[in-house]
Parts: structure tokens; C-alpha cells; sequence
């Protein structure tokens, strides 16, 4: 089957590859970048633990071809740190104990650190729909919204 | 899980993609979205040589009113959907269900034209095209048709498109005054198909009786089901407590559901009633009726 190049932006850094049609971008990112921030969970577009930003959207990057993210930029759970400095929703998630085993936070931080992008001041309403895309077995959520909503205070008064 | 091996293509134009299918044949396949067709690859319920990815098509993407229809791009994303203020203030039935779509992250990439197209009775999208009327536009080798939503269903994953024929626009008539229209679905959870889900529209004639009325069903049938005879039974009627009764029954009659995870036989046409009863006074309220 034919090789296809592509370059996409990772991070914020141009990254070039040649690569397999059938090969997925949350695989592009894990195995040729090793970038593993971002997880694998139920592989059939459920979980969110896979949760990507494309162009800016949060998307399920277990259901995505790296060869349909050619030409486009993807921000990874590697991209929110900047400088040592954790992204205001990362801290406000060990602030509020927002997590407990970890493995649904990288996707649960992309899609929260999206919604915050777009929305400085999302109600409750919002946050819990904005993430039922991505399922935490821990929390039962209450302080996912609780960190999302500190977070947002932390940004609209920075 | 790693889907089998396939080429892909990416078309620039619409041209490009009937000219890819054409050259591919039953080979190929067409990608929008990805939301049904990457998970049908990866658990190789489905196999391909060929994929044709149309979501670079801009020309696909656009939400325009043009002769007495509200004109939809197949490529458009159900999240623009859900943020449009036309579809919101004109199609209610529309509004109500793109946000019980899959979830945000799915909605995000899923296309209208995807969940319309690709003939799986458990999308939200078929019943609500039916209910409100709508046009499917196709174009293939042969230039373009228009397809009566009620007529493009014809078995299971199986609709009327013909070989090489790409859904291109979705045209929603243009609603009269004193209608309205509305979806219900009976779900389990956030990404979960409907148990039984029931698009209808009615339109309200001078003396408040239903001048027009569609009614469809979600996921009751091996493709999306229109209730004719509870259309039938709204006919010139107003619309009160047995009127609607009358059409849910008629509509649960109309289902031929089966039996799985989500339920029974009996409770699945039940919850055709149910959500049948409660999508009508929905659409009463918005007919201002």
C-alpha cells in the first residue's frame, strides 16, 4: 500500500513522516513522535482518553487517519506545560483532586483546556457537556467541573 | 486495533471524488467524517482498498436559504449544526437532535451528510430528514437528482444512491408559519443509540388543524421507518390529548423493532409511543398552536 507524506504541526513544531494510510494519529503520536501523554483506551471512539486538539477542536484521535491530519496543527497534553509553568486547568486539576488513577486526565485536560478557550465562563451546564465525550471511572465528575470552573476563574482574572 | 490495509485519496473537488469512485469502483469507499467508517474499519466489520476523503471539499461545507429551501452541505459538521441560528429558530426537530449526536468530540468531525448517508437506521439524522420533508441532492457520473428523504432508505445500510453517487446537499423546506417540529430519543447515555427515538413536524392550518404532518422513527426498523398512518391520522384534525395519543399508537404500530441490549419488543414500541406523544406537544408548542 502506498506510503503517503505528511507534515503536521505538533506542539507547535513542524514534524515530517512518511507513512502508512491505515496508521491512526493517536499511533502517529504515541509510536513515531513517542509522544505517550496522549492514551489508548477503549479504541472505538467512547473513552476520550485519546483526546487531541485539531485545528483547535478537541477530537478522538483513535478515530482519526494521521493522514487526514496532513497539513493541520495537533496539540497534544505535552503542549499545555509551557516553560515549567503548568496550564491553569492542570493545576486546577490537583488542586480540586480532579483525578484519581490518571488515565482519562490527558484527554479530559484537552478537551477542558478547549472549552476554556472558547468559553471564559462556562456554566456548569457546559463543562459537564463538554465533557461527555470522555469518561472518568474515578471522579464521578465533581471535581473535573470544580477544577474547570476554578481554572476559568484563575484565567479571566490573569 | 489497526484497521486492514487500504490506499487513500484525498479529493479537492467533487469532481475529483466521482471521478475516484468511479475509477475504484466497489473498491472504494467514501470518507467524510470518519466517525461511523474508521470504527467499522478498525474492528473489520468492514474493509476497503480504497478510501475517498471528501472533508477537504470546502464547496461541501455550507448552511444557505435559496429558493423556499434551507440548503445544507453534506460536509457540513454537525457542530456547526449545532451552533447554527437557523437551523435553531426554523428546524427544531433538527436542533433537538444534532446534540444527541454520539458526544461533542464525535460532533466536532462528524458531517450531517455522513449520518444521512450512510443508511444506518440508528443515526438521528434519517428521521429527521423524512419528518421535516427534506430533499437529498446526489451527484454522480451522470450529473445531479433529488431523492425524497422518505424514499432513499431501502434496507439496511442500503439507500438510493446509486454506484458512484455522492450525497452532496440535504434541502429543507422552508417552514411555513404555524409550524413546528421536534425530535425525541429515549437513550441510555451520552454516545448511546436510541432505544426508540421520533422526529415530527406539523403544520398548523388557519383554524389550528394540521394541514400537514411527518412523522419518522429512529432505530425501531432495519432502516429509519416513516409513520404513514399516524401522519394520516393527524390530517386536518387539531391537535389535544387523543389526536396525539391516536399518532402515537399509530406511529409505535409503525415500528418493527427487535429485541437486544436496549430492550424488548413491547418496550421498544412503547418508547416509539412515548417519545412520539412527547415530540408532538413539543412540536405544537412551536407551531404556537
Amino acid at each position: 500500500m502506498a506510503k503517503h507524506k505528511i507534515s503536521i504541526t505538533v506542539n507547535g513544531a513542524a514534524r515530517e513522516a512518511e507513512v502508512e494510510s491505515r496508521l491512526l494519529l493517536v499511533h502517529f503520536l504515541r509510536e513515531n513522535l513517542r509522544l505517550t501523554g496522549t492514551h489508548v483506551g477503549c479504541d472505538t471512539s467512547h473513552c476520550g482518553v485519546c483526546t487531541v486538539q485539531l485545528d483547535g477542536q478537541p477530537v478522538k484521535s483513535c478515530t482519526v487517519l494521521a493522514v487526514q491530519a496532513d497539513g493541520c496543527s495537533v496539540n497534544t497534553v505535552e503542549s499545555l506545560e509551557q516553560g515549567g509553568k503548568l496550564h491553569p486547568v492542570q493545576e486546577a486539576f490537583t488542586e480540586k483532586h480532579a483525578l484519581q488513577c490518571g488515565f482519562c486526565t490527558p484527554g479530559m485536560l484537552m478537551t477542558c483546556s478547549a472549552l476554556l478557550a472558547a468559553n471564559k465562563n462556562p456554566s456548569e451546564q457546559e463543562i459537564r457537556q463538554a465533557i461527555s465525550g470522555n469518561l472518568c471511572r474515578c471522579t464521578g465528575y465533581l471535581n473535573i467541573v470544580k477544577a474547570v470552573q476554578s481554572a476559568a476563574e484563575k484565567m479571566r482574572a490573569a | 486495533m489497526i484497521p486492514a490495509p487500504f490506499d487513500y485519496h484525498r479529493a479537492a473537488t467533487l469532481d475529483e471524488a466521482i471521478g475516484l469512485l468511479a475509477r475504484y469502483g466497489d473498491d472504494a469507499k467514501l470518507l467524510a467524517g470518519g466517525m461511523s467508517l474508521l470504527p467499522t474499519l478498525k474492528l473489520r466489520l468492514g474493509s476497503f482498498g480504497h478510501l475517498v476523503d471528501i472533508s477537504r471539499i470546502a464547496a461541501l461545507e455550507y448552511i444557505k436559504e435559496e429558493k423556499g429551501a434551507v440548503r445544507i452541505g453534506a460536509g457540513t459538521r454537525q457542530v456547526t449544526l449545532e451552533r447554527s441560528e437557523v437551523i435553531r429558530s426554523r428546524y427544531g426537530a433538527l436542533a433537538d437532535a444534532v446534540p444527541l449526536i454520539a458526544d461533542p468530540l464525535v460532533r466536532n468531525r462528524g458531517t450531517i451528510g455522513g449520518n444521512v448517508a450512510n443508511g444506518d437506521p440508528a443515526n438521528d439524522g434519517p428521521a429527521i430528514m423524512i419528518a421535516l420533508g427534506a430533499e437529498l441532492v446526489a451527484r454522480g457520473p451522470k450529473g445531479e437528482r433529488t431523492i425524497p428523504a422518505n424514499q432513499f432508505y431501502k434496507a439496511l445500510y442500503t439507500t438510493a444512491l446509486a454506484p458512484g453517487e455522492i450525497l452532496v446537499e440535504l434541502r429543507l423546506p422552508v417552514p411555513p408559519p404555524k409550524s413546528g417540529s421536534a425530535y425525541r430519543k429515549l437513550k441510555r447515555k451520552t454516545g448511546d443509540y436510541a432505544v426508540a427515538g421520533v422526529a415530527v413536524r406539523v403544520e398548523l392550518g388557519a383554524k389550528g388543524t394540521v394541514d400537514r404532518a411527518g412523522i419518522a422513527l429512529t432505530n425501531v426498523g432495519a432502516t429509519p421507518l416513516e409513520a404513514v398512518d399516524a401522519q394520516r391520522s393527524l390530517a386536518g384534525k387539531a391537535l389535544d390529548e387523543k389526536t396525539i395519543g391516536e399518532a402515537a399508537r399509530l406511529a409505535a404500530k409503525a415500528a418493527e423493532p427487535s429485541s437486544d441490549r436496549r430492550g424488548s419488543v413491547e418496550y421498544k414500541r412503547e418508547m416509539t409511543r412515548v417519545m412520539c406523544g412527547r415530540a408532538l406537544k413539543a412540536a405544537l408548542e412551536r407551531a404556537g398552536g
